[in-house]
């Protein structure tokens, strides 16, 4: 198949509605529920009925089976069902999935989604001695690790952030400068739960430890909630209630030597070389580079990860992150604005999925903080993980 | 002996107030003077000179042969040993000199035993101080020395019915990876090496990552290392770990890297590119961990 074959059938799918539940520390509901009101909502959305579901594709570590969603919200019979390991990674992996569905007939409306009460039931960031507890090739993996109290998230990203603070002489500022312009974004976001609570410098600065060098305000937050989303093929989607966020580029990655949010046993540590595998995907499907980016939707569970993905994703060269925000690159205003809905840091954290909604948000023109002209979004899954990516557009790439 | 009659027999032994023992077997002499000095490195004329004894010395003159000369702290002692808390250690000492011993006088020790305290949690085990003082008294009434004497008479960690408890972070471990575990308990940092091609490898896994090989064996690391990247753990607590902690990546001349705690320095003191030497530190009875100390400059 030539390039620009490819690049047609990639966009044959599209993402037709968003649903989603409230952001909050304690939802007061099952998770099972919370999926299902996303669910149903995406569909409101896109003017479907669940009957026009025929796949459901979430993550390998959401709790609620497909078949028990499909239950609860009357999607019938299901001819297409995956799931997409590594965290929080999986997220753009899921539409991915879904668009090859549709591309390949295996199914013709399917229906992304994920929902946990990740605040008031299971928190990700507190320790969990049983995580190197089972001899998989995973468990075997934390084995290295975990024995050593090295075991949480803050603590796996604050290792690679602390090499390449030292590589690029870059300092714990240039850190918090991504916490406030996330921050900045999320205040003007009434959907946020940071909505109206922008931070300093100063008060990143001041903010207690968590791993060094890591503070509290470069962790993001936790949060209960759900989101869903609604792929379906570009020509079903454009007879739909809402204009769709065509797919121009959907790809999956993992480097060479990949560990879960550990792998520091590679050449370097600075960068992120599954993110690499992504960008190079992205833009060989989309033809497209860097500059043809209106807003980016960088995942953004702890700062550092930010900057290595700027650079990664070729928005500037390797050392610059640090500049590039300092000089308000990163802002509504700036070269690229990341992440106008505040992130996961200011809005919520949906595992990365309620990130892919802004996106389609700021396709249609309907988000909080509206970007002006937007045509392309590139919007990026875990990092540190396996990892996957999306370019969304507001019209068919020629 | 229970708690409660150990209290008693404290409480009864600090009212006996200060008991005379017997004189020294020897008066102050110059022989023993010289020993000291000599064991001591202390060079200076003037004690031989003038026939006066180093202050330190007090001890020195009154020492009793085993099993001689009773003291109010004999009791207790025997009575702790007889509760279980068999293990001692010394852990405060503060002497007071009035005046120096002359050669010729012979010193009377007398002791008055003042206090038990316990049970204690400690890092040794569970146990009790006992403390008590010392007076060392020349020819007349007047004191030459005094000494405040403290030991913790514990329980033996490995004791019978009390095992160290569990470490709650455990590896899993498996037939590709038994090999560095053992070899961490026999104090030895084992590095998975490939017997066909010498490719070495950390962490390890089944297979060679060069020419495939399943035929595999271990170097042993020199055990030196250097810092590649570090945090400070904080926050949240962590089963089994006090915090602040350090978890470092070591890069070893052997070429690999290995995940570790950077212990036996401040947290602040930490810093990449510092020299590293391997150790051991057991976590229980099962499970050794390779941590990593500074190198000595």
């Amino acid at each position: 198949m030539n390039q620009k074959e490819r690049v047609l059938s990639r966009t044959s799918a599209a993402i037709a509605g968003i649903g989603a539940t409230e952001f909050s520390k304690r939802s007061g509901r099952s998770e099972l529920r919370l999926a299902a009101e996303a669910v149903l909502s995406a569909l409101d959305d896109a003017g479907l009925s669940p009957g026009d579901v025929d796949g459901l594709v979430t993550f390998t570590q959401d709790a609620n089976q497909e078949i028990a969603v499909a239950r609860e919200t009357g999607i019938g019979e299901l001819t297409y069902f995956s799931r997409v390991d590594y965290g929080g990674g999986a997220a753009c992996g899921t539409v991915a999935h879904a668009a090859m569905a549709v591309a390949t007939g295996m199914a013709r409306t399917v229906v992304c989604y994920r929902a946990f009460n990740e605040r008031s039931g299971r928190r990700f960031g507190q320790p969990n001695a049983r995580t190197g507890g089972d001899p998989t090739s995973q468990g075997l993996e934390m084995s290295w690790h975990v024995p050593f109290g090295l075991m949480t998230p803050a603590a796996w990203v604050a290792m690679f952030a602390q090499r390449y603070l030292h590589v690029h002489g870059a300092s714990s500022e240039d850190f918090g400068r991504v916490a406030v312009a996330m921050r900045r974004h999320a205040a003007t976001n009434p959907a946020a739960w940071f909505h109206q609570r922008p931070i300093t410098l100063e008060e990143h600065q001041a903010s207690r430890w968590i791993v060094e060098p890591l503070h509290l305000l470069d962790c993001c937050q936790e949060s209960d909630g759900a989101v869903a989303l609604v792929v379906t093929g570009a020509e079903h989607a454009r007879d739909l209630r809402r204009s769709p966020a065509y797919i121009t580029a959907a790809a999956q990655g993992a480097g060479a030597d990949q560990m879960m949010m550990t792998s520091y046993y590679r050449d370097d540590m600075t960068g992120l070389p599954e993110m690499s595998v992504v960008a190079r995907q992205l833009w060989e499907q989309s033809g497209l580079t860097p500059r043809d980016i209106t807003t980016a939707i960088l995942y953004d569970h702890f700062t550092p990860f930010v900057l290595t993905q700027l650079e990664e994703l070729g928005f500037c060269g390797r050392g610059e992150a640090p500049e590039f925000v300092k000089d308000g690159g990163i802002g509504l205003d700036g070269r690229l604005p990341v992440n106008p809905h505040g992130g996961q840091l200011g809005e919520a954290y949906i595992h990365g999925m309620n990130g892919i909604a802004e996106a389609v948000r700021q396709i249609r023109g309907t988000a909080a903080n509206q970007l002006a002209g937007v045509t392309n979004v590139l919007v990026t899954a875990g990092t540190g993980v396996p990892t996957s990516g999306l370019i969304l557009s507001a019209a068919v790439s020629r | 002996m229970t708690e409660a009659e150990l209290r008693e027999l404290a409480g009864k032994q600090a009212a006996l107030g200060e008991v005379r023992g017997a004189p020294g077997p020897d008066p102050v002499n110059a022989p023993m003077i010289r020993h000291w000095l000599a064991a001591m490195g202390d060079t200076n004329p003037a004690y031989l000179d003038k026939g006066l004894a180093p202050p330190a010395m007090a001890q020195v003159w009154t020492m009793q042969a085993p099993r001689q000369g009773r003291s109010p702290v004999d009791d207790p002692m025997a009575a702790l040993d007889g509760a279980g808390y068999t293990g001692v250690v010394a852990t405060n000492c503060e002497q007071t000199y009035h005046r120096y011993a002359r050669v010729g006088e012979r010193l009377t020790p007398a002791t008055r035993f003042t206090d038990l305290a316990g049970p204690k949690q400690t890092a040794l085990g569970v146990g009790y101080f006992a403390t008590w003082n010392v007076t060392w008294y020349g020819d007349g009434d007047e004191p030459v020395a005094e000494m405040l004497f403290r030991v913790l008479k514990f329980r033996p960690r490995q004791g019978a019915g009390e095992e160290r408890p569990p470490y709650p972070l455990q590896p899993a471990v498996n037939q590709d990876t038994a090999f560095f575990w053992e070899g961490a308990k026999s104090g030895e940092l084992r590095i998975q090496t490939c017997a066909d091609c010498g490719r070495l490898r950390h962490p390890p896994g089944p297979l060679c990552t060069r020419c495939r090989s399943s035929h595999l064996t271990y170097t042993v690391a020199s055990g030196h290392g250097t810092l590649y990247s570090y945090v400070v753990h904080h926050h949240p607590p962590v089963p089994g770990r006090e915090t602040p902690f350090v978890v470092g990546v070591v890069e070893l001349p052997e070429g690999v890297r290995v995940v570790g705690n950077v212990v036996g320095c401040p947290p602040g003191e930490v810093e990449i590119g510092m020299a590293l030497r391997v150790a051991y530190r057991p976590m229980d009875d099962r499970l050794v961990l390779p941590m990593w100390i500074p190198e000595e400059p």
